[in-house]
C-alpha cells in the first residue's frame, strides 16, 4: 500500500486544485489560483516517486530515465509557453491539451499491457477502454484544431465526400471494438491486447474525423470540449491505476470544462450539438456570397480622422486583425487622443472577439487599456443606436448581421455587436477577404460604411497623426 | 480501494468541479480553460507510476513518451496561464477613466 504521508500529500494537492479552479473564476484571485494549481501539481509529481516498494514491486525502476523524461517535457513546455505570442495562445492551449490526452491514453495502455490481465476487473477494463478512446480522440482532435488555428491548413469546415457515412462507420467500429475488448476474454481470462491497439488506431482516426468538419468560430468551443474530454480521460486512467488524485483532478477538469464549454457555446448562441454535427449537414456553399464586385466606399486616413474627431460618441470594435497587426498600443493612443478632445470612447468586446472568449481582454490588457473601458456585448449593444462612429478594427464575423438575418449562414444565431445601428461605420481591413467563418458581411456595402484598407497598425498610425494635425 | 469508494469520489468531484466555476465571468473563460488544461497535466503522476514498474522495453518506451507529453501539458499549461493572467493584474496607472 502507498505510504500514508504520500496519500495525505495527494489529498493536499487535490485541495489545491479545487482552490485553483475557484481562484481562476475571479479576476482578483486568478493569478494566485493558477499558482496554487502549479503548487499542487508539483507536490503530486514529487510524491509519485515515493509510492514505495509494494506499488513498484521493488525500488522504483528506470529512475534516471524518468527524471530525464520529466525534465525534457518540462523544458519543452516551459519554452513553448514563454515563446508563444499572445495572439497564438489558443492554439497553444489546444496543443498542450492534446498531448495531455495522448499521455492519458498511453498510461492506460501500459497498465493494460503490464497488469497481467486476469487481475483486471471488467470495470477496470471499461475504464481502460474509455481512457484510450477519449484520450486518443482528444489527442488527434486537438492537434487538428492547432493546425487550423495556426493556419497550417484551412480554417473552413472540411467536408469530405460521404463524410457522414465514413464517420459513422468508424464510430461504430470504434464502439464495437471497445465492447469486444471489455466483454471477450480468451481461455486464460485475458482481454486481447491486439484489439486494444485496433481501438487505439480507430480512436485516433475518430478524433480527426470529428474535428475536420468543424470550422471557423466554432473551433474555440471544440478546444474547450476536448479539454473536458482529456480531463475525463485522466480521471478514467486514475480509476485504472486506483489513484484517487488522478480521479479527482481529472473529474474536476472534466466537469468544469463541460460547464465552461456550454457557457462558451451559449455566448456564441449555438447549441453544442450544432457545433459538433452542424458541419455534417451544412453545405459549404454559403461561404461564397453573391457580392463579388459590389461597390464599397473607401476612405483615407484623413477622412477617418475627421469623422472620429467630430463625433461625440465613438465605439471601438477590436477584432483578431488588430491583434495580428500588434496594433493594441496604437489603438490605445488613438483612444486617448479622442478622449482628450472630450469624446466618449468605449471598447465593445464581443464574447469571442479574438479567437476565444476573453482572448481580446487579455490582448488589450497587455496593451494597458484600462479595464473599465472594455464593455461587454450586452452592456454596449443598446448604445450603438446613439453612437456617431463605430470603428471596427480587424473584426468581421462578430459584427456580421448575417448572424441575425440569414438562417443559412454558418454563424446564424450567434449574438453580434450591432454596429449597423451606428450613424457611421468605419472598417479597418486588410482586404475584402471575409472573416474566419468565411461569410460575406453586408455592412461593408452599406452607404454609411467607409473602409480604410491596409494593415491595422499602419492605418491606425496614419489616423493618429491625422487626428493630431487637425 | 474498492470500486464504490472510487465511484463516490468521482461523483462528488463532478459536483465540486461544476460548483467552483459556475460564477466565472466571460473575461476569464480563456485563462480558466487554460488553467484547467494545466491541471489535467497531473496525468504526469500516472505516467511516472506506470513507467516506474515497466517490465518490457515497449512499456518503458511508451511510459517515457507519456512522461514527456504529460510534462509538456503540465508545465506549459501553468506557464502560459500565468502569462495570460499577468495582464490582468492592476497596473499603477493614473486612471483618468471617465
Amino acid at each position: 500500500m502507498t505510504p500514508t504521508w504520500v496519500r495525505l500529500a495527494e489529498l493536499g494537492a487535490s485541495v489545491l486544485f479545487i482552490l485553483a479552479l475557484k481562484g481562476l473564476s475571479s479576476p482578483k484571485t486568478a493569478r494566485r489560483g493558477n499558482l496554487l494549481g502549479a503548487a499542487g501539481a508539483t507536490i503530486a509529481t514529487i510524491v509519485a516517486f515515493f509510492y514505495g516498494e509494494k506499488f513498484y514491486g521493488g525500488p522504483i525502476q528506470h529512475l534516471p530515465l524518468i527524471i530525464v523524461a520529466t525534465a525534457i517535457g518540462s523544458v519543452i513546455g516551459w519554452i513553448a509557453a514563454k515563446r508563444v505570442q499572445m495572439t497564438q495562445m489558443p492554439q497553444m492551449v489546444a496543443l498542450f491539451n492534446g498531448v495531455g490526452g495522448g499521455a492519458a491514453a498511453v498510461v492506460s495502455t501500459i497498465e493494460f499491457l503490464s497488469a497481467g490481465n486476469p487481475a483486471q476487473t471488467r470495470a477496470a477494463l471499461a475504464a481502460t477502454v474509455f481512457t484510450v478512446l477519449v484520450g486518443s480522440v482528444s489527442f488527434t482532435g486537438s492537434i487538428l484544431t492547432f493546425m487550423k488555428l495556426q493556419e497550417l491548413m484551412t480554417s473552413r469546415p472540411v467536408v469530405i465526400p460521404a463524410g457522414r457515412y465514413i464517420t459513422s462507420l468508424v464510430g461504430l467500429l470504434t464502439i464495437g471494438s471497445a465492447i469486444v475488448l471489455v466483454t471477450w476474454l480468451d481461455s486464460a481470462g485475458n482481454a486481447s491486447s491486439s484489439i486494444l491497439f485496433v481501438l487505439l488506431g480507430l480512436s485516433l482516426i475518430m478524433g480527426l474525423l470529428l474535428v475536420l468538419p468543424v470550422g471557423g468560430a466554432d473551433v474555440p468551443i471544440v478546444i474547450s470540449l476536448l479539454n473536458a474530454f482529456t480531463g475525463l480521460s485522466v480521471a478514467a486512467s486514475g480509476y485504472v491505476l486506483g489513484n484517487v488524485l488522478l480521479i479527482v483532478a481529472g473529474t474536476l477538469v472534466g466537469a468544469s470544462g463541460t460547464l465552461l464549454t456550454r457557457m462558451m457555446a451559449q455566448a456564441m448562441g449555438r447549441p453544442l450539438t450544432n457545433t459538433l454535427f452542424g458541419a455534417f449537414t451544412a453545405k459549404a456553399t454559403t461561404a461564397a456570397g453573391p457580392a463579388e464586385d459590389r461597390p464599397v466606399k473607401s476612405a483615407s486616413p484623413e477622412d477617418v480622422a475627421i469623422m472620429l474627431a467630430y463625433a461625440r460618441k465613438v465605439i471601438i470594435v477590436p477584432g483578431y486583425g488588430l491583434a495580428v497587426a500588434q496594433a493594441q498600443n496604437t489603438i490605445r493612443e488613438l483612444v486617448e487622443l479622442l478622449q482628450a478632445k472630450g469624446i466618449s470612447v468605449d471598447y465593445a468586446i464581443h464574447p469571442v472577439a479574438g479567437r476565444m472568449p476573453g482572448h481580446m481582454n487579455v490582448l488589450l490588457a497587455e496593451a494597458n487599456v484600462p479595464y473599465e473601458q472594455l464593455k461587454e456585448m450586452d452592456e454596449i449593444n443598446p448604445e450603438f443606436a446613439e453612437t456617431d462612429v463605430a470603428l471596427v478594427v480587424g473584426a468581421n464575423d462578430v459584427v456580421n448581421p448575417a448572424a441575425r438575418n440569414d438562417p443559412s449562414a454558418p454563424i446564424y444565431g450567434m449574438p453580434i455587436l450591432n454596429v449597423d445601428q451606428a450613424q457611421q461605420v468605419v472598417f479597418l481591413k486588410r482586404s475584402m477577404r471575409p472573416g474566419f467563418a468565411g461569410i460575406e458581411n453586408e455592412v461593408l456595402f452599406d452607404p454609411r460604411t467607409s473602409l480604410l484598407f491596409g494593415d491595422a497598425k499602419e492605418s491606425l498610425t496614419k489616423v493618429v497623426s491625422a487626428v493630431k494635425n487637425l | 480501494m474498492d470500486a464504490i469508494a472510487l465511484l463516490t469520489i468521482f461523483v462528488l468531484s463532478i459536483f465540486v468541479g461544476i460548483e467552483v466555476v459556475s460564477k466565472v465571468s466571460a473575461v476569464l473563460h480563456t485563462p480558466l480553460m487554460s488553467g484547467a488544461n494545466a491541471i489535467h497535466g497531473v496525468v504526469l503522476v500516472g505516467a511516472i507510476l506506470v513507467t516506474g514498474k515497466a517490465n518490457t522495453t515497449l512499456e518503458l518506451g511508451l511510459g517515457l513518451a507519456a512522461i514527456v507529453l504529460a510534462a509538456i501539458n503540465m508545465v506549459g499549461g501553468f506557464v502560459v496561464t500565468d502569462r495570460m493572467l499577468e495582464m490582468f493584474k492592476p497596473k499603477p496607472r493614473d486612471g483618468e477613466a471617465k
